[in-house]
């Protein structure tokens, strides 16, 4: 299946020719000292369309980084950079200014514009998945070719971090052709033109897709060097490390952490980890057992289970144990909330709370979604068997596992979640905001604990601009949270990479897995 | 043979048509195909709209006839992930997983029958010891576990097959891709093809050796012995034709063995056929495509064994198709 973007350009063979004479000299001189570099690469995943507003996931994210260019991006030490957005400046309190680069080229050759970002934008705001970050954007005004206001309906303390995911799309090439279709087919899930580093050439869904560099790339500072790109998706996680092994590819991700020790003792193989804010947790049911409902019942529980230990022997360290929600580089960290582990405190509380003799519960995790999820699942079930709490466990493929859990089908049901705009108030919103259907606050909240203390300081967080203001108010609910005992809190979960040793995999990685692979540099050999 | 064609015509309507009345009831098991297909931050409600739109809402006999009256203008649905045709998705990915079935096939064949009249004829030889003590661990080990041995052996130890995929196709006449004309396709076909050979090969060694040292003592053996034929013609026309007969029947009836064990392989080699499909589309839980290959391979099962009641009949001409089987 070839896409081409050519088929759908307005360009003549005339105007084709001098590009096309260039080429060839060009290629002639140098193709014999220099060859293409190409990475070959197998990740987990792909993305389900050449659409970057059809599905708001991972695979979708790391082909928007390719093809298209986000306004601004996050850097490794979690600073925003600039990107197709050169600066920016607050002119009201609900108005920002952005001013574009100018002179980058989408690659169908139509010049990158401010009418492209409002278009962008209100696609977004069209798009099932992309809608609801979007919703406090109230509207976009194109100042000039190369300005933009985006206002907002109220203060808007995260719009930077909503920006990351304003990925221009060329409006000349799309417009008129550009519904967002879920489950069919559509123009835009078939054809793609952005300003990013690479070109789709070919794409077989699900079994792989070759992308090509850029030549008109506007970003020459970066010292990128790859020339063309062989993605496949690999699902299970033995193949994906043999394949790297074998030296058929040259860079995979995830690698599961009891592959670690051994890839690292293979010749010629790096591995790249770094912490992220991908929080996993507990939810206890308190609307399907009465005994939940007891404050003493949950710290227990909180009690019993020894963090530390779950992520030294399942997760051979690649975790950080976690007593909050919050990561340490979100704004809602408080230092002093650390895991706790004390069995015989727990059975006093248990004692206490008239549960001497322990209850039965049923308990179900997913067996494929989260690094070792089965196993900790089964490690939690033996360390609440010590407080005489007995865990009819059931571990489910994803696939069914988020059916159950929509229908709060177990007393515990395990969870992960990462923040989509790397801020606190994220997890707060849809892990333990009280439930509403309509606005999608609190979905994943399969505790049904409700603080309305809590959704008012999301609303206030939502709003405030001043930093200092905004962690305390997140603070606040993160110690709340502690004090109810309203979850468990088990660790956050390192994005782990492998590479041959040549390829500078560390500069390009980030805690979101958006490698930004313009920027790879691969040492021939 | 028109009548016996004609019978088998039906049974294999029937089939299909069973397996896509299974395949719809197990489809609420299987998971939520809206979950799979947008972000875990889409509110319930507006999902709760998706499925609105897509008719997941409506009652199983609704979506079955909805189904059944496009499936009779040939058209089972529409793929959620690869938004084709199913038939399509599946066609496209056929060639793949019969090249590997037939070098397989192939393998099979050209080892187990020697090898297991060899363990017949000589069963005191140390090569038929060696035979039926392979024969008996190859049942044995799960065929995971060999494919990961090769992989570790044969890729990442000595370099010298490529650990998954397909690599290079060729196009042939327009209809096919294969991967049985470059060199670059036969290598990526050598682990898969091997372990699948290996899973499929034991019984066959096993039933060729036994049933041939049946035959061997049989009265029209003896008979031949004491008229003086020779060994070649006794061994390789008279015992091994009728040796066959059974190996044939349960060729046919290992086809599905086949099947289940494709899934198996391709997903462990990446190897991008009709099973590695159909494992993606349980996973995404695509129920079009999921349908889809059920039927498909319904059919493909009803073909098979109609084809080696043929062979049957070639094989042994007492054998009379039309009284023969339904």
């Amino acid at each position: 299946m070839f896409i081409s973007v050519l088929d759908h350009l307005k360009i003549t063979p005339k105007r084709l020719f001098p590009s096309t004479a260039v080429l060839f000299i060009v290629t002639l001189f140098c193709c014999q000292t220099a060859s293409a570099v190409t990475l070959k690469m197998a990740f987990d995943a792909d993305p389900v369309s050449l659409d970057p507003h059809e599905q708001l996931s991972e695979g979708t994210l790391q082909f928007s980084h390719m093809v298209f260019d986000p306004l601004v991006r996050w850097k490794q030490n979690g600073q925003i950079e600039p990107r197709l957005a050169t600066h920016w400046q607050q002119i009201t309190p609900t108005t920002t200014r952005f001013f574009l680069r100018k002179n980058v080229r989408f690659q169908t050759g139509n010049q990158f514009t401010a009418e492209d970002v409002a278009y962008t934008i209100r696609r977004l705001k069209r798009s099932a998945d992309f809608r609801a970050m979007f919703d406090n954007i109230s509207s976009v005004i194109v100042i000039n070719k190369h300005t933009v206001d985006i206002r907002s309906s109220h203060t808007n303390p995260l719009l930077l971090n909503i920006m990351t995911y304003v990925f221009p799309m060329d409006k000349v090439f799309y417009q008129g052709r550009d519904q967002i279709v879920k489950f069919g087919n559509s123009f835009a899930s078939k054809h793609a033109s952005g300003t990013g580093p690479y070109i789709v050439k070919e794409r077989e869904p699900g079994v792989r897709m070759v992308l090509t560099r850029n030549k008109d790339y506007w970003d020459t500072k970066s010292k990128g060097n790859v020339d063309k790109i062989i993605l496949t998706p690999i699902k299970n996680d033995s193949t994906r490390l043999a394949a790297l092994l074998s030296g058929d590819v040259d860079f995979i991700s995830p690698v599961s952490p009891i592959d670690i020790e051994r890839t690292k003792n293979s010749k010629g193989v790096q591995i790249m980890t770094l912490p992220t804010g991908r929080i996993l947790l507990l939810h206890m049911n308190e609307k399907r057992r009465k005994e939940f409902r007891d404050v003493r019942v949950r710290r227990a529980i909180n009690l019993a289970i020894n963090q530390p230990l779950i992520v030294e022997k399942i997760l051979k360290g690649y975790a950080v144990p976690a007593g909050q929600l919050s990561a340490s580089k979100f704004l809602g960290h408080v230092k002093g909330l650390q895991p706790e582990h004390d069995v015989s405190k727990a059975l006093e509380l248990m004692k206490q709370a008239g549960y001497e003799k322990g209850f039965r519960i049923s308990m179900m995790a997913p067996n494929n979604r989260y690094m070792n999820d089965d196993k900790v699942a089964q490690a939690i079930a033996a360390m609440l068997g010590r407080i005489h709490i007995t865990v009819d466990l059931k571990t489910l493929p994803k696939a069914q596992y988020f059916q159950q859990y929509d229908e709060r089908a177990a007393d515990i049901m395990m969870l992960g979640w990462q923040s989509d705009t790397e801020d606190s108030n994220n997890l707060y919103e849809f892990i333990i905001a009280c439930q509403d259907a309509e606005s999608g606050l609190g979905a994943y909240n399969a505790s049904e604990y409700c603080a309305p203390s809590i959704n008012t300081d999301i609303k206030l967080a939502n709003r405030e601009t001043n930093p200092e203001k905004r962690a305390r108010i997140m603070q606040r609910i993160e110690v709340k949270l502690h004090d109810d005992a309203a979850i468990v809190p088990l660790y956050w979960q390192y994005n782990i990479w492998a590479a041959k040793n040549n390829l500078h995999i560390d500069r390009i990685v980030n805690d979101q897995n958006h490698p930004f692979l313009g920027d790879l540099v691969i040492d021939e050999k | 043979m028109f009548v016996f064609l004609l019978r088998r015509l039906v049974q294999a309507f029937v089939v299909m048509i069973i397996i896509s009345v299974i395949s719809f009831a197990i489809q609420n098991k299987l998971g939520d195909p809206v979950l799979q297909h947008v972000s875990m931050t889409v509110a319930p409600a507006e999902r709760a709209q998706i499925r609105q739109d897509l008719g997941l809402n409506d009652n199983l006999v609704v979506q079955y006839w909805r189904f059944a009256k496009k499936a009779i203008h040939g058209d089972l649905g529409t793929s959620y992930y690869y938004k084709e045709p199913v038939l399509d998705v599946i066609f496209k990915k056929l060639p793949a997983t019969f090249e590997l079935a037939f070098c397989a096939i192939v393998m099979v064949a050209f080892i187990a029958i020697p090898c297991g009249i060899l363990a017949a004829i000589k069963p005191k030889n140390i090569i038929s010891r060696l035979v039926v003590a392979l024969s008996t661990m190859g049942i044995s080990i799960p065929i995971f576990i060999v494919a990961i041995f090769l992989v570790y052996i044969f890729s990442i130890q000595l370099h010298l097959a490529p650990s998954f995929g397909r690599g290079q196709t060729t196009d042939v006449f327009g209809l096919w891709e294969s991967g049985l004309f470059s060199k670059d396709g036969l290598r990526h076909l050598m682990l898969p093809s091997i372990s699948l050979a290996f899973a499929l090969m034991p019984i066959f060694v096993r039933l060729i050796r036994a049933e041939m040292i049946e035959v061997l003592q049989s009265d029209y053996i003896r008979f031949a012995w004491s008229k003086g034929l020779n060994t070649r013609r006794i061994y390789f026309i008279h015992a091994l034709k009728n040796t066959m007969l059974p190996v044939i029947t349960v060729g046919g009836i290992q086809a599905g063995t086949l099947v289940a064990y494709t899934i198996l392989t391709e997903s462990i080699f990446q190897w991008p056929g009709m099973g590695f499909l159909f494992m993606d589309a349980v996973s995404r839980v695509d129920t079009p495509l999921i349908s889809a290959y059920l039927i498909v391979v319904g059919g493909i099962f009803v073909v098979t064994n109609t084809v080696v009641d043929l062979i049957y009949g070639l094989v042994n001409p007492t054998v009379k198709l039309a009284n023969h089987g339904l």
